[in-house]
């Protein structure tokens, strides 16, 4: 095993043993996107119609994109954290392969949006999603939304290792996703805002992504946003991914 | 030798933190930086164990280069900061494992390890229990064995006895003793002179980021003139005679200190020029409250060599 991976999957279980002995963050990280999803099935989603859609089937999958994309934020807390207590001096003094320590932790961001992805699954279940797909649809569908918030864990660690500092990582995470999740098709239809937002609502990566997630749960033709929705994800990874890998070789000088 | 520093220059905007440091340190030894606050001692630490490249200049640890051949270097060096490094969320066990994994040593391996280690710092009680019910001095020697789990050439500690009672204080000096008679090269920074005296082979005086004193802890006292015989006489009003008499007998100018009703001269022969004054003081009928040979301590050493900067030390732990 090339001692990147073995490096990396150390990294992984590092960080997955204090997500696991975190239980609060866990928590708060499930009970987001579970309240958003209440919040709107129950209380404000009466007010809105989708033409020709149940509301549940439309708010459902926009919020498996929430419940993965929020679990982030708690890496770029948690990375800057380690930035000032030494912990990252320290991996940086051992012989542990460089990318380790990042690549590591979006590993185990990624287990931790599988998990809260399948207590959403539950929940939406409960309260009146029905997935209307084939199995190949679905299971692409939820690879998507995954794929997503990899892409977006590196956003994240880049925020982490840019402020270096647990507050100022807090606040500089919650923006982004506010403006995605917001300023987007994920709650309400575009249709409804005022032109000047509904290019950007429309086309930006979570909506697209929530476009296509929609599209392949539900069963229907999926091509014309899921191409759009790889590309964002695929674009913001490489981005991410290269500006994280230069600021953390600086990040100490 | 293991460990070699030439020119090196680390600025932090106008904050010259190394200024042209140039050192040596012997396989097998414990070489101390001695320096202030912000002298630049874990700068230093720093640019040694790979974390910030040196302005100017280069530094070798066992042949390679800080810069060129930082990869390799890694696996020869153990590091243990100046604030534990450990992780709260872990066990101690855990921490330990994980670090020798990230050292690529076998899983047998470093399981075996991290046990002795735990062994070694007394920590097998708490091995299995999570870092954030340590003490201050349980993380601390957690820090320091997970430096040493890879079993390192060379092990550079940052300060580590600040913070820590008397009793761990001791417990981490003799840990560290007992690497180098092991083999291990030490280099660790220290602010206090009774650490350096009790460790080091070699002391580097470091202060505003410039090496104002190198050398054995008895050739750095050397420096400073070597024993002196020290009287204190009881009463304030024959201090001038108890001077004439050391005056004479040391055929040089005693130094005279009021306050504390001291005198004193350099001496070479020891005791047999103690028990020479004491007979001179008892002749005189000057009666003292102590008469001594004093060897300068590390902190005259530090005092005379950093002069009036030293003032600002006293106000930090
Ligand atoms: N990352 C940094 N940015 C700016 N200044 C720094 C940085 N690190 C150290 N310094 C400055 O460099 C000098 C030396 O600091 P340091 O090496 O930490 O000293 P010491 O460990 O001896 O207390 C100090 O003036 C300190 O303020
Ligand atoms: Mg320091």
């Amino acid at each position: 095993m090339s001692f990147l991976v073995r490096d990396t999957i150390g990294v992984a279980k590092r960080n997955l043993l204090r997500i696991v002995r975190t239980p609060i963050m866990l928590i708060v990280t499930a009970v987001q996107p579970a309240l958003l999803l209440l919040l709107f099935r129950y209380v404000l989603g009466g007010a809105i119609t989708i033409p020709g859609e149940s509301y549940v089937d439309y708010l459902v999958p926009a919020v498996f994109v929430e419940a993965v994309l929020i679990g982030g934020m708690t890496t770029s807390i948690g990375l800057a954290e380690d930035l000032k207590s030494g912990i990252i001096d320290r991996f940086r003094s051992l012989p542990m392969a460089r990318p380790a320590v990042l690549a590591g932790r979006t590993l185990a961001d990624l287990s931790r949006s599988v998990l809260s992805l399948a207590i959403m699954v539950g929940l939406g279940i409960a309260v009146g999603f029905r997935f209307h797909a084939g199995i190949g649809a679905i299971v692409g569908g939820l690879l998507l939304i995954l794929g997503f918030g990899y892409a977006f864990s590196w956003m994240y660690i880049t925020i982490g290792l840019a402020t270096k500092d647990p507050e100022s990582a807090q606040i500089a995470g919650i923006l982004p996703f506010f403006v995605l999740m917001f300023a987007s098709n994920a709650i309400v239809p575009v249709a409804t805002m005022p032109h000047w937002l509904r290019g950007f609502a429309r086309n930006q990566p979570l909506s697209v992504t929530v476009s296509a997630a929609r599209a392949l749960l539900e069963g229907a033709p999926a091509t014309h946003w899921l191409w759009q929705a790889l590309a964002w994800s695929a674009a913001i990874l490489l981005v991410f991914l290269a500006l994280a890998l230069g600021l953390y070789r600086n990040a100490i000088e | 030798m293991m460990i070699e520093v030439d020119g090196v220059v680390k600025r932090f905007g106008s904050t010259r933190a190394l200024d042209n440091v140039t050192l040596r340190g012997d396989r097998g030894r414990v070489l101390a930086l001695l320096g202030p606050n912000g002298a630049g001692k874990t700068t230093l630490i720093r640019i040694l164990t790979t974390l910030l490249k040196p302005d100017a200049g280069c530094a070798r640890i066992g042949g390679l280069d800080v810069a060129e051949d930082a990869g390799r270097l890694r696996s020869l060096i153990g590091f243990a900061g100046q604030y534990a490094a450990v992780d709260e969320l872990l066990t101690g066990r855990e921490n330990l494992e994980l670090i020798g994994l990230w050292y690529h040593l076998d899983k047998a391996e470093y399981r075996r390890r991290a046990t002795d280690v735990l062994e070694r710092f007394t920590l097998t009680e708490a091995a299995d229990r999570l870092v954030k019910t340590y003490s201050g001095g349980m993380r601390r020697r957690l820090d320091i064995g997970a430096a040493l789990i890879a079993r390192p050439q060379v092990l550079f500690l940052d300060e580590p006895t600040t913070g820590l009672d008397p009793r761990t204080r001791n417990d981490v000096w003799e840990f560290i003793e007992e690497l180098v008679g092991e083999g291990t090269t030490v280099m660790l920074t220290t602010q206090y002179m009774d650490e350096a005296e009790r460790l080091a082979h070699e002391i580097v005086v470091l202060d505003s980021g410039a090496v104002i004193a190198h050398g054995t802890v008895a050739g750095l006292k050397d420096r400073l003139g070597g024993d002196r015989l020290e009287a204190r006489v009881r009463e304030a009003a024959v201090l001038g005679r108890a001077a004439a008499v050391l005056g004479e007998l040391a055929g040089t100018t005693p130094h005279v200190d009021p306050d504390r009703q001291l005198v004193s001269v350099p001496t070479k022969t020891g005791t047999a020029f103690l028990l020479t004054a004491a007979r001179r003081f008892e002749e005189e009928h000057i009666s003292l409250d102590d008469l001594g040979i004093r060897r300068p301590s590390l902190d005259d050493v530090f005092l005379a060599l950093t002069g009036a900067r030293a003032t600002d030390r006293e106000g930090t732990p």
